[in-house]
């Protein structure tokens, strides 16, 4: 069953617009969340190791 | 004015982003599906381009959210260079990206509509050499950001290009006035009003409200990534100092 409408003679340059579209805003979109989700995991490690500004405040006192 | 201030803290942004990041996901999510299935599946060909008139829906977005977000950094690039405010170079910092990919898909998208509608991918005109100029101006200020290891150096350098390059974007605009070019002239944003039948005008407003929501998204993401890493690199600075101050260094060997 063909899901998508009749484009005509010129469908390749149609879904090939589509298809670059996902890749470069899909990839975008992954490639944010992967850094989002790996810096807010350092994050995390550095805090549960002791290590933030307040403790470095308290060290100095 | 001082609520504007409040929300412009990191700390404030953070916990606001957090709030408003689900939402405008969600939103960006269902124009882009109503749209997009409008632009496939609803629209009508158009008389003289036939069904390629569907490539619209992606290009023209597109090509609107390349400027935009460099009108963003631009932006922030005042906010670094007056106000020297924390959050300014973060935005522009997480924008870069968001706006080389659009200009990227707005490039192809162009040569893939251009192939069959003017006989080739590509010519050397003032609408299509600027745009590609923006996405070189795009890939350099990203590349200039990574040549410089201290973030506020490297956020004061890339807003002084930024504005520079900034001249870029009147330029595309009027680009299709100014000289004479393949590509057409403006169909929507112009004084008589657009040209665009509205059964083909809407869709491409939702799809254009999709693919700015998702930049938004995008850009509130990118930039709590940014506050973040450089929460990490204060951190990993004043954990080496307390240890070298403490005799040690940071793999916890003696001085």
């Amino acid at each position: 069953m063909n899901m998508l409408p009749n484009l005509g003679p010129h469908a390749a340059f149609i879904l090939l617009s589509y298809g670059a579209a996902v890749l470069v805003i899909g990839g975008l979109v992954l490639s944010v969340m992967a850094d989002h989700r790996q810096q807010k995991r350092k994050l995390a490690e550095l805090e549960a190791r002791g290590i933030t500004r307040r403790s470095d405040a308290g060290s100095r006192s | 004015m001082p609520n504007l201030l409040a929300l412009a803290n990191p700390t404030r942004f953070m916990q606001l982003s957090g709030v408003l990041l689900p939402w405008l996901w969600a939103l960006a999510l269902v124009a882009l599906g109503f749209g997009l299935w409008l632009a496939v599946f609803s629209v009508p060909a158009d008389y003289q381009q036939g069904e390629t008139v569907r490539i619209m829906y992606i290009h023209v977005p597109a090509a609107w959210l390349a400027l935009f977000l460099y009108t963003l950094m631009a932006l922030s690039a005042l906010g670094t260079l007056i106000w020297r405010h924390p959050l300014a170079d973060v935005s522009q910092k997480a924008a870069a990206p968001i706006g080389a990919a659009f200009t990227l898909v707005c490039l192809l998208t162009g040569a893939f509509w251009g192939k069959p509608m003017w006989g080739t991918y590509w010519v050397w005109d003032a609408r299509l050499t600027s745009v590609l100029v923006l996405l070189l101006i795009y890939l350099g200020l990203l590349a200039l950001w990574r040549s410089i290891d201290d973030p506020s150096r490297a956020g004061r350098a890339v807003a002084i290009m930024t504005l520079v390059g900034f001249i870029n974007v009147p330029i595309i605009k009027f680009s299709v006035d100014w000289w004479n070019t393949l590509h057409q002239p403006a169909s929507v944003f112009r004084l008589q009003g657009p040209s665009i039948h509205p059964s083909m005008l809407w869709p491409l407003l939702l799809v254009a409200v999709g693919f700015t929501l998702l930049a938004l998204a995008l850009h509130m993401l990118a930039m709590r990534a940014e506050i973040m890493r450089r929460r990490i690199r204060t951190l990993e600075i004043l954990e080496a100092a307390r240890l070298d101050a403490v005799g040690l260094t940071p793999s916890g060997a003696s001085a």
